[in-house]
């Protein structure tokens, strides 16, 4: 069962290499307490869901880069070679000249239908070289242009061409005092594209993951690298293979799991089938024992809730909303997104 | 990738145009090792083979054989032009790009924008269709003028209107110089205000820069230099008044420190789109992140640091000291006072080895004594450009849009009105075609509207931040 990442903008592709060179190294690390058995089984599951074989030997990922402007997929593409131990698609990546300038209604109204064509044959030939297709990985960032406009474009054509799939986005929440200043605006503008056509929301917060860095992990001088490197580690730890109920050697190749706090078990759930436990003997990217835990639950209420309010804050002085209107995104546009948001906040706060 | 190309009016925007291609031709150098034309190049240069005669000798890949600016030289005198041919970058300009005359403005708006206007526009069509054919994907003009005379002031604005009307997609940058107090150009508030009429219309961005400033910073820089303090000595390269030739002791023209900084200006607002970094900026992030409103474009700058010493220890003080001054009003490019003004929006553009917890520490130390507007209360961009300037380890271009631009303005209006209300020389520009009284009031109306517009920002200052009351969903 593979799965077919979708790497977009400047965050998706930098944490998308990540991602790949963190699945990698930890499928040649050691094996820790489990037998060689074990390992291989591992290790060929881990490969087949994420890599493709080439003839030299080479490990291909299973992924399509997209972004608008060519500097960072040169960059992540000779990275990912330098390696030298696996490498990205020779064709697959996709390009234009000019960014989408964090207008989410540039990526989205603009590039998307222009380049929808091109885009979704680039993912058909990548499906085409799995023997099984259990879903997309899409990484993408939700302030600025590319990765939130587009973005929303691609995962609703994903929807749209390949219904039976899944579809799990990764989405990078900003910090909270800006990195971009329509982040606002953009951000409701994907969660609320993204609510309809997305099956799964992994969430990660830019501040929770440099909070990491510097109280758990004590790096002085922090970097987009390093907090990247924190989230793919985050997100490999997600995708290991674990032990189906069937047999002990026999890998389970679904990609969702995760342990659930009994606390938040809500009236109208059985507890045996809220919570799940998927277990693996075999050691994680050079740590003995470690624990991925995935939750739904209310901690996205607050966060959800600055973000919708700062954007309704600046939807009433109507500031910005010229750049959006110019390419399509009528005022109309953003109160659609703001109700279904508030919904969203409020269903939440409810239970 | 994207290009770009520089137009530069007058006597000001030539000057200040030869000092930019100099630095852009050293920072590539500096970066470019191998001599291969490569995307960054080419957003500012053409590959030529010059052999070639006539318009086939263009080569996009391999290696640099003859580079040629994207650049179009318009002045209405010969002078300037002329020296820059024959100067030290003559090989770098096309001889076909540019559009002289040799009569001159007279510091006379009406005359560069009517009479010079009517005569080049066909002229200039060709010229700049020309350099956009040049290019793969054209995203902006820069065009550098000044305000007070009367080629930059009439001519670089009648441009404006040109450029909106056959390119529309691309973006319009202007730097305009605007006449300091003491400007001996008796007419240069009737040239500065009429200027600002075509700039509110018809540009996207405008980076106000005034010679005060330019000329306070560089008395601060020789005192620094002088006075031997601490017993450092200063790197010459990073001065950020030197020229690509400053190991040379020659003879410096008058302007050249003060147009350096200038031309440092546009280095660094491109840097990011050149070259790589963890956090990219390309240039129509700036206008969507900085323009809340079409008409609120214009954006005050400062640049740190102005020099680096000698000693290649830098510790994180000296880093954040860096942004303390960005916000400093010594460092600001024209004259205002940020602290103390409204933030409507602020850009942080940071090039060498700063990290996003370098940024992130900074904007949380000087956040809380800056004030910004009810709706944008963390409006920040910030940007990280891998490649340093020549020179430094490290440095920073702020961006604000800021409502300290408008006692520039007011003074502006001020200057006008003590002439206009004597009617004084107000025939020179009436007795051009297509002048009429009118021009001028509509032009003061213009920039009193401006000048409104920021006062009721500023009337918002001191109030309490309303909640504005959110949907209330059914569930």
């Amino acid at each position: 069962m593979s799965i077919v990442t979708v790497q977009l903008g400047q965050c998706g592709n930098q944490i998308g290499f990540e991602v790949f060179d963190t699945l990698f190294s930890d499928s040649h690390s050691s094996q820790g307490l489990c037998s060689k058995k074990e390992n291989e089984a591992y290790q060929a599951s881990c490969k087949e869901r994420f890599f493709r074989e080439e003839e030299n030997g080479v490990p291909i990922a299973r992924a399509v880069l997209v972004d608008m402007e060519p500097k960072v997929i040169n960059q992540t593409l000779s990275k990912a070679a330098r390696s030298g131990q696996w490498k990205y698609g020779e064709h697959a990546c996709f390009c234009q000249k000019q960014g989408s300038g964090n207008n989410w209604a540039y990526g989205y109204s603009v590039h998307g239908p222009r380049n929808e064509e091109s885009i979704m044959n680039l993912i058909q030939k990548e499906v085409e070289k799995c023997d099984s297709l259990s879903g997309f990985f899409i990484i993408m960032s939700i302030a600025g242009g590319t990765g939130s406009g587009l973005g929303a474009f691609i995962t609703q054509n994903l929807q749209d061409q390949y219904s039976n799939s899944l579809r799990m986005n990764q989405i990078i929440w900003p910090y909270g005092t800006g990195e971009v200043i329509v982040q606002n605006y953009n951000s409701i503008l994907t969660l609320s594209h993204l609510y309809r056509s997305s099956d799964a929301l992994l969430v990660h917060e830019n501040d929770a993951v440099h909070k990491i860095c510097a109280k758990l992990m004590n790096i002085k001088q922090i970097s987009f690298s390093d907090i990247n490197q924190v989230l793919a580690h985050q997100l490999g730890s997600v995708f290991q293979p674990t032990y189906s109920e069937e047999g002990s050697f026999h890998y389970r190749r679904n990609p969702l799991e995760g342990f659930k706090d009994p606390a938040l078990y809500t009236s109208w759930l059985e507890p045996d089938t809220a919570f799940n436990v998927w277990k693996t003997q075999r050691a994680f990217n050079r740590y003995e024992k470690s624990a991925a835990l995935v939750s739904n639950s209310q901690f996205l209420i607050r966060p959800l809730d600055m973000i919708v309010g700062k954007a309704w804050n600046m939807f009433a002085s109507k500031a910005y909303i010229h750049q959006y209107t110019k390419f399509g995104i009528e005022e109309e546009d953003f109160l659609d997104s703001f109700t279904l948001l508030e919904q969203v906040v409020s269903s939440y706060s409810n239970i | 990738m994207t290009q770009s190309v520089v137009i530069q009016v007058g006597q000001c925007g030539n000057q200040i145009g030869c000092c930019f291609w100099d630095l852009v031709l050293r920072e590539h150098a500096a970066v470019n090792q191998k001599g291969i034309y490569d995307e960054a190049i080419s957003s500012f240069f053409r590959n030529v083979d010059t052999r070639v005669i006539g318009d086939g000798g263009s080569i996009s890949k391999g290696k640099i054989r003859s580079l040629k600016a994207r650049a179009v030289l318009i002045d209405m005198e010969e002078g300037v032009v002329n020296e820059i041919l024959q100067g030290p970058l003559r090989d770098v300009f096309d001889s076909k790009q540019l559009i002289t005359d040799i009569s001159g403005s007279g510091n006379n708006w009406a005359v560069g924008h009517k009479v010079f206007g009517s005569l080049y526009q066909e002229k200039i069509l060709e010229k700049l269709r020309k350099s956009a054919e040049h290019c793969d994907c054209l995203q902006c003009f820069f065009i550098i003028h000044s305000m007070g005379g009367g080629t930059g002031s009439g001519l670089g604005t009648f441009l404006l209107k040109v450029l909106e009307d056959e390119f529309p997609e691309v973006y319009r940058f202007v730097t305009s110089v605007y006449p300091s107090g003491e400007d001996d150009v008796i007419t240069s508030p009737y040239n500065s205000i009429l200027a600002m009429k075509e700039l509110n219309e018809h540009a996207d961005c405008v980076l106000p820069i005034d010679n005060q400033s330019l000329f306070d910073i560089i008395s601060k820089i020789d005192l620094m230099v002088n006075s031997g303090k601490l017993g450092k000595t200063v790197k010459p390269k990073s001065l950020i008044t030197s020229n690509a030739g400053a190991f040379k002791k020659q003879q410096r023209r008058p302007f050249d420190a003060m147009n350096n900084i200038v031309a440092n200006l546009l280095l660094n607002l491109t840097s990011s789109a050149r070259f790589e970094g963890s956090l990219n900026m390309d240039i129509n992030e700036i206008s969507m992140n900085l323009v809340p409103f079409p008409q609120l474009h214009y954006l005050v700058s400062s640049l740190t640091p102005l020099y680096t010493l000698a000693d290649i220890n830098v510790p994180p003080r000296r880093l954040d000291q860096m942004f303390s001054d960005a916000f400093s009003k010594d460092h600001q490019l024209i004259q205002a006072d940020p602290k103390h003004s409204l933030y409507l929006a602020c850009a942080l553009m940071v090039r060498g080895n700063v990290q996003v917890s370098d940024l992130r520490r900074n904007i949380e130390r000087l956040k809380p004594s800056l004030q910004f507007v009810s709706w944008n209360q963390e409006g920040w961009k910030t940007s990280l450009c891998s490649v340093p300037p020549v020179g430094h380890s490290h440095s920073l271009l702020a961006l604000a849009n800021n409502t300290c631009v408008k006692p520039t303005f007011v003074e502006l209006r001020e200057r006008f009105m003590r002439l206009y209300k004597k009617k004084a020389h107000l025939h020179h520009y009436l007795q051009v075609e297509g002048m009429e009284e009118s021009c001028f009031t509509e032009a003061v109306s213009s920039l009193s509207a401006l000048i409104q517009e920021y006062s009721q920002l500023d009337a918002t200052k001191s109030m309490p931040v309303e909640d504005i009351p959110r949907l209330s969903v059914a569930v």
